[in-house]
């Protein structure tokens, strides 16, 4: 192909945004891709074409994402929105993407690559969790941010971490309350949060976490100290059950959200050969990246939630960091003026992940959340429980790949990515190993699904056509 | 099991649903226009013909799939509706047509 970038950004979240203004704006010639129709990222969603003209359901963080679209759009980088990446290689000269926009493949050329391609929401595998009427909080929120549109009838949130109360709150100001908040979050976690108490009370957090409780506790009943959760329902989810120290109880319910927590988003990178190192305090995996965002891999940089949890303005410095170093390793800015640019960015990120610890010690997912019982499916698209996994392993499979070959977990559309997780942390208590000594699943390309049609028409040489033919 | 909020003024799109005619607000992802206009299930599995809906909203659990204008398994919360759509929602298995 002749088209080669000096810097493709992959994502438009924060992470994205930044990095494709920090590189464009030091004269490289960059490209930012998004499968969304606009750019924000989940975090900004819809922030380009939002129903909302005035910030009192979302809340000042939400419209943030503004000041990111205008600097974006002066900055010189082109955005190709409504493309899907499938996938990435690095070659000794330069990166190689697979991209899919409006039924149409190509392969693109860059010499250096940003993956700001973000986090998801931790799986909360527990019985009924497939049923229609239960999405996740941040689908949700998703709905509210894009469409205006929230719960009509009886919600119920369940799980633990900022975002559950964060939107209870958002529905309490958009005049629809949910009918209970069920806290997942283990009471010792309380305990080893602790331990991060002064630097919590010194950070920004803290004011805004006892507000936000605050807020939420006057309007909302809310559950503590849930050890158990299962939905019920035939066709869709009408009831919810959950246990406390006091027993088991139920509730009729319209709509169950659910949310444990955001985990990085692996798929692209970890496809590439990026290595990835297991975080303990978040219980996820995360990139292993330099203070740059340098991945193991020579041209890949990986950014912003997609490489490891620390929030909006955090990915935003850190994709600042890794598009200086792309125009930089790309030839457009030597060290110096790199080194001066990314000063304030560097004293920035020291006070953003202040307080970080003791979100993290406090708001881990509960064990019996994220590793489930036998009858609970952990696979949704192939439709496998913790059961078939825990036969297969007594079968013999003792990896994330093997366990794909006994029981088909991870081969579905979503491939892999809504269990992954779970698959690493299901075997490694299982079997009483470290995830890291259990690793991930290792996402192939097409790392989306693309029609057999648009790959074939991807312009080929002479040689790529016959190198798998012999004649 | 969803409301749009009175200070939504985006204009309305007409698509069809399994033959069916729903409104939409323009900027709305087919997702969304489903789940509004209380289209559930939007499928069936193909495993054990389970009912689905859509569930993370942003492209990573594939529940969410349909079919739109003739091109099945499509990522209904990834598409954005436009005037005249055809959408079906997809039951069980997909059937290879002959020819």
């Amino acid at each position: 192909m002749s088209d080669v970038f000096d810097v493709i950004v992959i994502g438009a979240g924060p992470a994205g945004m930044a990095a494709a203004c920090s590189a464009a704006s030091n004269g490289a010639q960059t490209l930012l891709l998004d499968e969304n129709a606009g750019p924000g990222g989940q975090i900004y969603r819809a922030i380009a074409a939002s129903p909302f003209r005035s910030g009192r359901v979302l809340g000042h963080a939400y419209w943030v994402g503004e000041n990111w679209i205008n600097r974006l759009r002066r900055s010189g980088a082109a955005h190709r929105p409504r493309t899907t990446v499938w996938s990435l290689r690095a070659s000794g000269n330069g990166v190689e993407i697979g991209t899919l926009s409006d039924g149409v493949a190509q392969l693109l050329r860059a010499r250096q690559v940003v993956v700001a391609t973000g986090a998801m929401e931790r799986p909360m595998p527990v019985p009924g969790w497939t049923l229609p009427g239960v999405m996740t909080v941040g689908a949700v929120q998703t709905l509210l941010k894009s469409s205006a549109l929230v719960p009509h009838g009886e919600a119920v949130l369940a799980g633990t971490g900022p975002l559950l109360y964060l939107f209870a709150r958002q529905l309490v100001a958009a005049g629809a309350p949910p009918a209970l908040v069920l806290d997942t979050t283990p009471r010792a976690n309380r305990l080893r949060a602790l331990a991060h108490l002064p630097s919590f009370i010194a950070s920004r957090y803290f004011f805004k976490g006892i507000g936000l409780l605050a807020a939420v506790s006057r309007r909302v009943p809310i559950v503590r100290g849930v050890e158990a959760l299962a939905i019920a329902g035939t066709d869709r989810a009408n009831a919810i059950r959950w246990r406390t120290e006091a027993g088991w109880q139920e509730r009729r319910c319209d709509l169950v959200l659910l949310h444990q927590g955001v985990v990085p988003n692996i798929d692209l990178w970890s496809s590439a050969g990026c290595r990835a190192v297991w975080n303990e305090a978040q219980a996820c995996w995360h990139a292993e990246i330099d203070s740059w965002g340098q991945s193991s891999e020579a041209g890949i940089l990986v950014a912003g939630d997609g490489a490891g949890i620390g929030g909006a303005e955090v990915a935003a410095i850190r994709g600042v960091l890794a598009g200086l170093q792309a125009a930089h390793l790309c030839g457009c800015l030597d060290s110096g003026s790199r080194d001066l640019q990314s000063r304030p960015a560097f004293q920035a990120l020291a006070r953003l992940l202040r307080g970080r610890d003791f979100l993290d010690a406090a708001f881990l997912a509960p064990a019996w959340s994220r590793v489930p019982e036998a009858d609970t499916l952990v696979c949704r698209c192939e439709e496998v429980t913790m059961g078939d996994l825990v036969a297969a392993m007594r079968d013999g499979a003792s990896g994330p790949a093997s366990l794909k070959t006994f029981s088909r977990c991870g081969m579905g559309p979503c491939q892999g990515r809504q269990c992954g997780l779970t698959v690493t942390e299901a075997l490694a208590a299982t079997l009483d190993r470290t995830p890291t000594e259990i690793g991930h699943f290792r996402p192939r390309p097409p790392v989306r699904p693309i029609p057999l049609g648009a790959l074939a028409t991807i312009p080929a040489t002479d040689e790529e056509t016959t190198s798998v033919v012999r004649l | 099991m969803f409301r749009r909020l009175p200070e939504d003024a985006r204009p309305i799109i007409r698509l069809s649903v399994d033959g069916r005619d729903i409104e939409a607000r323009r900027g709305d992802s087919v997702a969304v226009a489903l789940l509004a206009a209380n289209v559930i299930p939007t499928r069936t599995t193909p495993v054990s013909a389970a009912p689905r809906a859509p569930f993370c909203m942003m492209g990573v659990c594939f529940d969410c799939l349909v079919e739109i204008d003739g091109i099945g398994s499509q990522q209904a919360c990834l598409v954005r509706v436009r005037e005249g759509m055809q959408v079906a929602t997809q039951r069980g298995a997909r059937r290879l047509d002959p020819g």
